[in-house]
C-alpha cells in the first residue's frame, strides 16, 4: 500500500470499492510510524488499540453496507494538548506527563463521530509556546523535508507527520500561528480558524482569548473536509458560535475579487527568496484577473509587542492551575521532596514541572498583571490589539482577501534561535496579527527555495473560511 | 534593566521557586523582551477601548434546565497526586 498519495477522499473511495480494509489502512500507517518515526519524532504517544477498534469499527460498517461518515476510516494525528479520552495527554510538558485524560476534546468527540481514526498524540512547544517544537520537554521534532531543521511550532509534531506521511491529516491548535507557521515550513496547508468557529473545549488553554483549532492537511480540501467536521457552536465553550453570517453558497469569481497585499509585511530583514516566491504566487493571481491592491495596515509593527504582553498574560492566568494538587507531577508526591507546607508544594512542583521558555511566559504574563504595571503593560496592549484589529477593518472596505508570507524565512536549524527567546518570538510576525484580531487564515505552500517550502497565507473576513478555501483552492489547482 | 529584586517578586507571585543562576538568567533575558515591548509606548491609545475578546459576546444564556451528564468526578479525583476519601488532600497551609 502507497500511503505518500492518500487523501481523504483516496482513502474513502478505496474503502467503499473495497480495496483495502480500514484494518488494513491502519496497520500500514502504525507500521509506518514505528519504522519512519524514530528520525523525525513527531509522535509522543501511539494509540494503537484506539486505532484498531475505530476501524474493526468502520469495516463492520462497510461489511454491513450503511452510509460511511465523512472521515470514515481516515487516520489522524491529534496534537498532544487536546485530549483523546483515556490516552496520555502531556502538552509537551514534564507536569502532565503521566497525565491519562478524563474525556474527550470536543474536535475530538467529532472526528470520532466522522469515522477518523486516532492513531496518535503529536508533539508540541510545551504548553503550545514557541515557534520550532524544541521547547517539548521530551524531544525536538525533526523538518521531514531536512532532518537538520526544525519543523516549526507548535504544531511541529502535527506538521511534520502530515508532511512525512505519517497520518492523512493533524489537528494543531493556533494562538499566534501554531498552526499556519508549522504549516509553511514542512510543505503542507494548515487552517487557523476564526476565533469562535471551533470549540476549544478539550484543548489545554495557552491564552483563551487567542487559542483555536484547526487542521493540517496535505491538500486545501483535506482541510476543508476537516473543518467542517470540527466546527461549530458548542454548549461546552460560551465562546464557540454558530455565525450567522457564514458564507454558504457562493461561487467565487476571480475577476471580481480584490486582494490586498499589506506594506507591511514586505520588510527589511525577511528572507529575500521568500519575498519573490510570495510575490510570485500574488502575480499567479493577479493573471487569474484578481485585482491586486497595495494596503496599509499601520499597526503591523505593533502586533508581536502586543501578543507577547496579551498572551503571557492570559498564559500566567491559565496555568496557575498546575498547582501540585488537582493532577499532573506534584512535589507532594515526591518521598525526598523537604516541601514541609502547601506553599512549598505549589513552588516546587512548578519549577520541577515547567520548563523554561513557560516559565519565562508566566514570568512575563504575571509581570504585566502586577499592581503597578498593569497599566502599562496589560491594559496599554489591549488597546494596541483594538487599534490591530480596526486596521484589518478599514482593510475590509477595499479588499476581499489579504495576501501574505507566512513566516518571514523558512524553516531555521535546530539549535539556531532557541538560545535567543526573541528571535525565535519574530518567527511569528506575519501569523501573530491575524490572530489578535481573531479573523480566519490558511497557508498553503507556494514554492521551495532548495529544498524548503515556503508558505502564502490568505486572511480573510470572519468566518470567511469557505471564502479562503477556495481561493486557495485556485490556487493550489493552478499550480498543477 | 529590570531589577533583580523585581524578578524575585514575580516568580514569587507565579509561584516558581527559582534558584539565583535561574533569578539572573531571566532578569536579562525578560529585560531583553521588555525592552521589545517599550514600542508599545510610541502607539497613541488615549482614545482607544481596550479589547478584551475578538468578537465580543455579551451573557451567553442557555435555559435553566436539568441535564443528565455521565459523573466523572470520581475519575478526575483518580488523577489527584493524594486523596482521601473523596477529596483532595493538601499538606498543612501554614
Amino acid at each position: 500500500m502507497f500511503l505518500d498519495d492518500f487523501t481523504i477522499k483516496k482513502i474513502q473511495e478505496g474503502l467503499t470499492r473495497k480495496k483495502f480494509s480500514a484494518l488494513e489502512l491502519t496497520k500500514a500507517y502504525l507500521e509506518k510510524i514505528k519504522k519512519e518515526d524514530k528520525k523525525i519524532r513527531a509522535f509522543l504517544t501511539i494509540s494503537e488499540d484506539l486505532a484498531y477498534s475505530q476501524a474493526k469499527k468502520i469495516d463492520e460498517m462497510i461489511f454491513t453496507g450503511r452510509k460511511l461518515p465523512p472521515l470514515a476510516g481516515v487516520p489522524c494525528a491529534i496534537k498532544d494538548n487536546i485530549l483523546v479520552e483515556g490516552i496520555r495527554c502531556t502538552a509537551g510538558s514534564k507536569i502532565l506527563e503521566n497525565y491519562i485524560a478524563p474525556y474527550d476534546a470536543t474536535v475530538v468527540k467529532k472526528l470520532k463521530e466522522a469515522g477518523a481514526i486516532i492513531l496518535g498524540k503529536t508533539n508540541l512547544d510545551e504548553f503550545a509556546m514557541g515557534s520550532s517544537t524544541e521547547n517539548s520537554a521530551f524531544f525536538p521534532t525533526k523538518n521531514p523535508l531536512d532532518l537538520k531543521r526544525v519543523p516549526g511550532g507548535s504544531s511541529g509534531g502535527s506538521a511534520a507527520a502530515v508532511a512525512a506521511n505519517l497520518s492523512v491529516f493533524a489537528l494543531g491548535s493556533d494562538t499566534g500561528g501554531s498552526v499556519r507557521q508549522p504549516a509553511a515550513f514542512c510543505g503542507v496547508v494548515g487552517l487557523k480558524p476564526t476565533y469562535g468557529a471551533v470549540s476549544r473545549y478539550g484543548l489545554i488553554a495557552f491564552a483563551s482569548s487567542l487559542d483555536q483549532v484547526g487542521p493540517i492537511a496535505k491538500t486545501v480540501e483535506d482541510c476543508e473536509i476537516v473543518f467542517e467536521v470540527i466546527k461549530g457552536k458548542d454548549d461546552l465553550d460560551s465562546t464557540s458560535i454558530n455565525p450567522e453570517f457564514e458564507s454558504q453558497n457562493f461561487n467565487l469569481q476571480i475577476q471580481n475579487l480584490t486582494l490586498g497585499i499589506p506594506k507591511e509585511y514586505f520588510i527589511e530583514g525577511m528572507d529575500k527568496e521568500v519575498e519573490k516566491i510570495v510575490k510570485e504566487a500574488i502575480r499567479k493571481y493577479e493573471k487569474m484577473g484578481a485585482k491586486i491592491e497595495e494596503i496599509s495596515l499601520p499597526h503591523t509593527q505593533y502586533a508581536l509587542a502586543c501578543y507577547y504582553i496579551i498572551a503571557p498574560s492570559e498564559a500566567s492566568a491559565n496555568l496557575a492551575r498546575y498547582d501540585g494538587i488537582k493532577y499532573g507531577f506534584s512535589e507532594a508526591k515526591n518521598p525526598k521532596s523537604k516541601a514541609k507546607n502547601l506553599l512549598q508544594v505549589y513552588l516546587q512542583t512548578r519549577a520541577k514541572g515547567f520548563g523554561s521558555e513557560v516559565q519565562r511566559r508566566i514570568m512575563l504574563g504575571t509581570y504585566a498583571l502586577s499592581a503597578g504595571y498593569y497599566e502599562a503593560y496589560y491594559l496599554r496592549a489591549m488597546k494596541v490589539r483594538r487599534l490591530i484589529k480596526e486596521d484589518f477593518e478599514k482593510a475590509w472596505e477595499k479588499v476581499d482577501f489579504i495576501v501574505t508570507p507566512t513566516a518571514p524565512t523558512p524553516a531555521f536549524k535546530l539549535g539556531e534561535k532557541i538560545t535567543d527567546p526573541l528571535a525565535m518570538y519574530l518567527s511569528d510576525i506575519f501569523t501573530v496579527p491575524a490572530s489578535l484580531a481573531g479573523l480566519p487564515a490558511i497557508s498553503l505552500p507556494c514554492g521551495r527555495i532548495d529544498n524548503l517550502p515556503v508558505g502564502l497565507q490568505i486572511i480573510g473576513k470572519p468566518f470567511q473560511e469557505k471564502k479562503i478555501i477556495a481561493l486557495a483552492k485556485l490556487y493550489e489547482s493552478g499550480k498543477n | 534593566m529590570i531589577k533583580k529584586e523585581q524578578v524575585k517578586h514575580i516568580a514569587k507571585l507565579a509561584r516558581l521557586q527559582l534558584s539565583e543562576r535561574e533569578l539572573q538568567k531571566y532578569q536579562k533575558e525578560l529585560s531583553k523582551i521588555l525592552d521589545y515591548i517599550q514600542k508599545l509606548k510610541e502607539v497613541k491609545v488615549t482614545e482607544v477601548e481596550p479589547m478584551t475578546h475578538p468578537f465580543l459576546q455579551k451573557n451567553v444564556w442557555r435555559e435553566d434546565e436539568m441535564i443528565r451528564v455521565q459523573p466523572i468526578n470520581l475519575k478526575l479525583l483518580e488523577l489527584a497526586p493524594e486523596t482521601k476519601d473523596r477529596y483532595f488532600k493538601v499538606k498543612k497551609i501554614i
